[in-house]
């Protein structure tokens, strides 16, 4: 239609332009001038959409300063879980990252690039395996951690241990460049040089650590499986957010997500503030 | 600081309730319906009974069941729930509570169904529009009898063009899709009266008795697993059968609208 349109103003060339709009041509009035064509929003569909995240400021205003209960409570149990989360996959994500800086072996360049790829592990995959895994009929079915925090911490530890872990060998790589001839020099072992590299690269980790919270905590494809979203159980901030736009309560759900925003800048803050980074005379 | 911060890692790992836990698998229409909000306070007052609702498909519900993930299921598809007794995964199949299904659509009614005389009628009507059709396409209770009524009107839904769209998701997710698409849709009555985002639809056609959608509950085989709580899923159903459950299911409304109607059968 728009094509004949375009063909009866005498202006052919508009046709091949205007392939790419047909798709959002239920939201666009169009008119021609001359040789240009002008795209004008349909009034009413904009304010109506800026209405609905007005509301979804509102409402996220009103259940932070009536300390909504609920809220308060859902939003412990996602920092909770991912805080958890975080510590393990550090404990295990940093000393990696730096061993293979510092180590050379056969298969590190293998090891790397498989870790780099892990970054991008879709959760919903590995919401899918840890569940089967902790089914009651699977091999670890008889711990019955299915549907608990625990089931989610798990699958957010492997989610985020590659990120960490990749953007901890990252910086740690270049430390190692910088250190590498001194603690040669004073024979140190490996242990102390890794601990070394740790000590003196721990802003750059924090940043990794912060990455890895940054992704386990927006994360709801894989804690929806393992999780199950059960009310005063598993139900965080992001699985409550996909629940409220189920039940087409926009506004709430779009108040719960202002609340998960502000919560995760709060806890860099707060974590920036506990390190004392950013200070002046330090780095 | 140390202090403070242990002090915060141990508010955040406090946990508290004592009562019995059982785990239930129920279907997202139950859910959206807004009624296990009324039941379940009313459950941990009588019995101190804490459910977990899983809410998920039926045909994933069954699965939960099947692995015995779960104690009990309640759903609403018929075959389904007597296959899944007969498979040895549930102990018996017992029947709580009906509603039905509504054809929702623009209020425009592009397709002209508010007249049809039946719901095969409606779908050979909206067919012939070839009108938008959200189809809930993740094997629940919902989409099953959607597929039923359209064998019914002599189509298979797995030939339609893209006019039908199969979007794999919960209910409220699919009358969202519906609703931005201005489609029709098929929806149980609860789910439709307690959405909050009705943007242009409508409840365009009901009242065949081919929409009629019973609720069923079915404890899983306790021969699953040594982790299956088959006695309180026995209490629970004893609960759901009485006289207080039945008080709120029939008591429950929107809008002055009743939503479900008790048919459990005394045993």
């Amino acid at each position: 239609m728009l094509q004949t349109f375009f063909e009866q103003t005498g202006h052919p060339e508009l046709v091949i332009l205007s392939a790419q709009w047909t798709l959002d041509i239920d939201w666009l009035l169009y008119f021609t001038r001359k040789d240009r064509i002008v795209f004008v929003p349909q009034q009413s569909k904009c304010t109506a959409s800026m209405i609905e995240i007005l509301e979804g400021l509102k409402a996220a205003f009103w259940l932070v300063i009536t300390f909504d209960a609920e809220l308060w409570e859902i939003s412990l149990r996602s920092l909770r879980v991912t805080l958890t989360a975080l510590l393990i996959a550090s404990a295990i994500a940093i000393p990696l990252g730096t061993y293979l800086a510092v180590q050379r072996f056969r298969f590190r360049r293998f090891v790397i690039s498989l870790i780099n790829a892990l970054m991008g592990l879709p959760p919903v995959v590995v919401g899918l395996v840890v569940y089967i895994l902790l089914s009651r009929t699977g091999p670890f079915g008889v711990l019955d951690l299915l549907f608990t925090p625990t089931a989610m911490i798990i699958a957010q530890v492997i989610i985020i241990t590659p990120v960490i872990a990749s953007i901890a060998h990252q910086s740690m790589r270049e430390l190692w460049a910088e250190y590498h001839d001194l603690l040669i020099s004073l024979n140190t072992s490996k242990r102390q040089r890794i601990l070394t590299l740790i000590w003196d690269g721990r802003r750059n980790l924090l940043t990794a650590a912060l990455a890895g919270f940054g992704r386990a905590i927006g994360e709801v494809g894989a804690i929806m499986i393992v999780g199950g979203n059960i009310d005063h159980v598993t139900r965080v901030l992001t699985t409550a957010i996909a629940l409220e736009t189920g039940k087409g309560d926009f506004a709430l759900a779009l108040g719960l997500g202002f609340v998960l925003i502000g919560l995760a800048i709060l806890v860099n803050l707060a974590i920036h503030t506990l390190s004392q980074t950013e200070r002046e005379g330090r780095w | 600081m140390i202090r403070s911060f242990s002090a915060l890692i141990l508010a955040l790992w406090a946990t508290g309730s004592t009562a019995e836990e059982m785990r239930l698998a129920v279907t997202t229409s139950f859910d959206s319906s807004g009624l296990a909000d009324v039941l379940l306070p009313a459950i941990k007052e009588d019995l101190d009974l804490d459910v977990q609702l899983l809410v998920v498909g039926t045909g994933q519900a069954l699965r939960l069941g099947e692995a015995g993930d779960v104690d009990a299921v309640l759903v609403h598809s018929k075959a389904a729930e007597e296959a899944f007794v007969a498979a040895g995964h549930g102990t018996h199949r017992r029947e709580i509570m009906y509603n039905d299904f509504v054809l929702i659509g623009p209020a425009t009614d592009t397709a002209g169904i508010a007249d049809a005389a039946s719901a095969a009628d409606a779908l050979q009507r909206i067919e012939t529009a070839q009108s938008l059709f959200v189809s809930r396409g993740d094997d629940s209770g919902t989409h099953k009898a959607e597929l039923t009524v359209w064998a019914q009107a002599g189509f298979d839904a797995s030939t339609f063009d893209s006019w039908y769209r199969s979007v794999g998701a919960g209910m409220g997710q699919a009358l969202n899709t519906a609703a931005a698409m201005d489609a029709y849709v098929l929806s149980d009555r609860a789910s439709w009266l307690n959405f909050a985002n009705k943007a242009e639809l409508a409840l365009l056609y009901s009242g065949d008795p081919a929409l009629f959608n019973q609720y069923a509950y079915l404890p899983v085989a306790p021969a699953k697993n040594e982790n299956v709580r088959n006695d309180l899923a026995m209490v629970l159903e004893a609960w759901l059968t009485g006289p207080r459950a039945e008080a709120l299911i029939n008591g429950y409304a929107i809008n002055g609208e009743t939503l479900f109607v008790f048919n459990a059968q005394p045993k």
